[in-house]
């Protein structure tokens, strides 16, 4: 086994399987939410939600509510207070290009479920009772929510998202090479609208204090976005508001952007000078963020032994009236397989809906099941297996971005161990051939890969006089173990047991770090914690050779290691002096240091970054019944080194068991006559739940990486990419039957 | 039973009763339509027991009552009244070695991993409890199935199951 490479200068917990630090709290009922926080006096805000999905208010009638004991007042677009004026003021720090939707701004209606009121009472009863007492009355138009029929309105979007990498230019002859080719694959597919679903609905507490600052727990993914917003909307200083949010329950890309209900506790703390609380009921989560639909074609021309000569994958989605939301769909073709004519576009077409979000994988999840598909697809076409197929065409430059190099890409390591693993040479290769009673099985098998970034982030560590270390920053840990990785880097960077450290998230008050999305989250923060538990290492070694009679004296830093409380010569354990003995020495109480932690140029010069996967599914299918049960998965994960076993390995889990939602249950239904998203609630929206998860099995490939010093490349995305592919492909060899619209319902298998 | 129609209850009315929650006998004032959820979270400070649909849909409510796991949300307070509630601040208690002690089915959720946002998991954990009491759901399948009106956004479903098996193997932590 390859030394894995690490810099915290001594690993001891990370590497390691290591229980959630935040495990007590969260078994306790401890773990406070955004939606728990209290005040003496709180109000409660209950949100009224629009009823069309576009035209205009004619009339808004809140005197019956307004009449309700209790209720403090409704806002509404005609009495609500003056925010800021411009856009700009409105875009958060991960806002798409355009005009951020403004709650109770004016009499428009843009999307069915928009907030049109909020109701504010004493308590929780009398807001949400009254709020059914608010009347109002329309003018409606006839919406446009028909992807299919907006498409061919589909534009280049001429801002394009910061952060998202437009589709590279063309390069070859696709059109012309496909038409020759020996082997052909022309295919659409789509997936359905995917809402996130956090189990915590959207909830903001605002706090008004005796000094007339604002302390917020809002439901985010990162507090500075959420403080950035607020100070720009409503023109208060940076001083005056503090966010705080430790614990997120679920966000999965949904608690990115701050969501309207921050903006309408505020707004109505602000004009009545006193704490309130708005949580979003579970269907009003239907009333924003989702996962975007896409309309994907995918043509793939290949020599008869599967060589690829020809790519195209084309894509249209959806984006609201104000907004162009953008992602990254396909792309993940051209960085994934070798070839020589290569046309990739990605358009959007605008519809009356609230504006797409990231969720989990945004773009990727969609783009990769259809290049995934089709590429199993091709492999039956050509007559090969499918692995043996992406092993062809395997790349190790990413013709995406110049032909730059993969920093590192253990994907062979994954479809061999993975496949190993699985069993997959006994597969017979023939649809419909596999049987197990009166089921079919099939077995599928697909690629997943994800973008592996790290943002500038900053952290502090406080080492106490009592030996005890503090680290944190501003992120948020939405379960993905953010608290427990950050806490073994820090124990491991000053040789302490990780009980001695304590991480701190989610505060405003604490060095700023980025939101937690995109799989960066390790890297960036990781680094930036492991840099100031290093900064303060070495202060404490200077401080310890100025000590009397230091054993350390004359030694140099490169030559000391922290291990046990205390510092020692390498090699000479008996030459070495306790933290706590320094700090006393010395007369200081603490020693601390905040350091800052940013991508790596050069690397970036040279290299391209990804995770990938190899991820094999086995289904069980009653074909009278039309039942699918997902009896097996092998998630087989490259994404460089692994902190903490344990908790990587729940990423991948928690991805699978999105994948498998992708691939067999989730679907937002729209009625596109009136422009609403009909099946709003968890009875009739089917998210995986125990019964359909069955055995999934995880492994992570040996694979260094030098993108950072930790050589992390993140796990928060790529356990879902590719699995509704390897699903729907194992649905293809149990029945032979080809479904290129998911979810895989029992429909579709009887059809 | 069908509801005359008639004049509407008047909105401060409040009826008198006595619920006995985490061990401690509580005499309550509460309107005939607040639920059970409402009442342990807005009125009593418990936040422990959480709201995830309100339509008990997704168990993140379940609470034991009499030793029986039932969605909150779905529980009027006043239908309750007299009865034993036990939420997830008094699961501890429950392993009968003292309030700093957790319950083996905690100690076997960390142990396994089975929560990453920790939001479903008081729901989780007193369906897991009310299961082990039920004593019906013996293999993995049966209580996969069983666990099956409790939803983990987070898909920590198998460590779920994991952990169930776990404590059941030691004999259900009672």
């Amino acid at each position: 086994m390859t030394q894995t490479f690490s810099s915290t200068g001594h690993d001891r917990f990370v590497g390691t399987p290591r229980s959630r630090v935040d495990g007590p709290a969260k078994v306790t009922g401890l773990a406070k939410y955004a939606g728990e926080f209290t005040a003496p006096d709180l109000l409660h805000g209950y949100v009224v939600s629009g009823a069309i999905a576009r035209g205009r208010i004619t009339a808004i009638d809140t005197a019956a509510a307004e009449a309700v004991p209790g209720v403090v007042k409704v806002l509404t677009h005609e009495n609500r207070p003056r925010t800021a004026w411009l856009d700009y003021n409105y875009q958060d720090a991960v806002a798409p290009p355009g005009s951020p939707f403004r709650a109770l701004y004016d009499d428009k209606i843009h999307y069915s479920g928009q907030p049109v009121a909020l109701v504010i009472a004493e308590d929780f009863d009398t807001a949400r009772h009254a709020a059914t007492l608010v009347r109002v009355d329309y003018a409606p138009e006839t919406p446009e929510t028909d992807l299919a029929a907006a498409a061919g309105s589909a534009y280049d979007p001429p801002m394009k998202r910061n952060g998202i990498k437009p589709p590279p230019k063309p390069w070859g002859d696709p059109d012309a090479v496909f038409d020759t080719s020996a082997v052909k694959v022309r295919e659409q597919y789509t997936l359905a609208t995917e809402h996130h679903n956090p189990m915590e609905p959207h909830a903001s507490t605002v706090i008004v204090e005796a000094d007339g600052s604002y302390t917020v727990y809002d439901k985010i993914q990162g507090v500075s976005n959420s403080h950035g917003y607020i100070t720009s909307v409503f023109g208060l200083s940076k001083d005056k508001v503090r966010v705080m949010n430790p614990y997120l329950g679920g966000g999965f890309g949904s608690g990115l952007r701050p969501q309207y209900q921050l903006f309408l506790a505020m707004l109505a703390a602000r004009d009545l000078g006193r704490s309130v609380r708005v949580v979003l009921t579970r269907d009003q989560m239907w009333s924003f963020s989702f996962r975007p639909e896409s309309l994907q074609t995918v043509s793939l021309g290949a020599d008869r032994d599967g060589t690829l000569q020809a790519l195209s994958h084309d894509a249209v989605q959806q984006t609201s009236r104000f907004e162009d939301y953008q992602e990254v769909v396909v792309n993940w073709s051209g960085v994934l397989y070798k070839c020589g004519n290569v046309a990739l576009t990605y358009k959007l077409a605008k519809l009356d809906t609230f504006t797409p979000a990231d969720m989990r994988a945004p773009g990727a999840v969609t783009g990769v099941y259809a290049i995934e598909t089709a590429m199993d697809e091709l492999a039956y076409a050509a007559g090969i297996d499918p692995i043996a197929l992406r092993l062809k065409n395997y790349t190790e430059k990413d013709q995406t971005a110049e032909d730059k190099p993969f920093g590192s890409k253990a994907l062979k390591a994954c479809f061999a161990e993975g496949a190993e693993r699985f069993g997959w040479a006994k597969r017979n290769p023939e649809p419909r051939s596999m049987r197990e009673g009166r089921e079919l099985v099939g077995w599928g098998v697909a690629t997943g890969v994800w973008e592996s970034m790290m943002q500038q982030s900053s952290a502090h560590a406080i080492l106490g006089a009592d030996g005890r270390l503090e680290v944190g920053n501003s992120t948020g840990d939405l379960g993905t173990g953010t608290y427990t990785i950050l806490t073994q880097i820090a124990a491991d960077t000053l040789g302490l047991p990780m009980e001695d450290v304590t991480t701190k998230l989610g505060d405003t008050k604490l060095p700023e770090a980025p939101v937690a999305g995109g799989s960066w989250t390790a890297a960036s923060s990781g680094t930036a914690v492991m840099k100031a538990c290093r900064d303060v290492a070495e202060q404490v070694f200077k401080l310890a050779r100025t000590m009397e009679d230091s054993p350390l004296a004359n030694v140099d830093f490169e030559r000391v290691a922290f291990a046990k409380g205390r510092i020692a010569v390498a090699g000479d354990p008996g030459r070495s002096v306790a933290l706590v003995d320094v700090l006393r020495a010395a007369g200081v109480d603490r020693v601390e240091a905040t350091a800052e932690a940013g991508p790596d140029k050069d690397f970036n010069a040279k290299y391209e970054a990804y995770t990938h996967s190899a991820i094999f599914a086995e289904v069980k299918i009653d074909e009278e019944l039309g039942q699918v049960r997902l009896t097996r998965i092998v998630s087989a994960i490259a994404a460089g080194k692994v902190l903490n076993p344990k908790t990587a390995r729940s990423q991948i889990l928690g991805g699978v068991v999105m994948g498998i939602g992708s691939a067999l249950e989730e679907e937002s239904m729209m009625d596109t006559r009136i422009g609403r998203f009909m099946n709003h609630n968890l009875g009739e929206y089917h998210v995986p739940v125990n019964a359909d998860i069955h055995d999934i099995e995880v492994i992570f490939v040996e694979e260094e990486d030098r993108a950072n010093p930790l050589g992390v490349k993140g796990l928060g995305e790529i356990g879902v990419v590719g699995t509704a592919a390897a699903i729907a492909n194992a649905v293809f060899h149990a029945t032979g039957k080809r479904i290129r619209h998911l979810p895989i319902t029992v429909d579709k298998i009887i059809a | 039973m069908l509801i005359e129609s008639g004049s509407p209850v008047a909105a401060d009315t409040r009826v008198g009763i006595s619920l006995t929650i985490n061990g401690q006998r509580r005499d309550l004032q509460v309107a005939p339509w607040t639920t059970l959820l409402d009442l342990l979270r807005e009125h009593l400070d418990l936040t422990g027991t959480k709201k995830g649909c309100d339509h008990g849909q997704c168990g993140a409510c379940t609470v034991l009552v009499n030793g029986t796991r039932v969605n909150s949300c779905l529980a009027l307070a006043v239908m309750k009244d007299g009865a034993e509630i036990t939420t997830v601040e008094g699961l501890a208690a429950l392993s009968g070695e003292g309030r700093n002690s957790l319950h083996p089915i905690q100690e076997a959720f960390i142990e396994h991993d089975a929560f990453q946002c920790g939001y479903c998991t008081p729901g989780q954990l007193c369906s897991s409890v009310g299961l082990m009491n039920e004593g019906h759901a013996k293999s993995r399948d049966e209580i996969r199935e069983a666990m099956s009106g409790n939803i983990c956004r987070c898909g920590a479903y198998t460590n779920i199951v994991d952990a169930i098996e776990d404590v059941m193997g030691q004999g259900g932590g009672r």
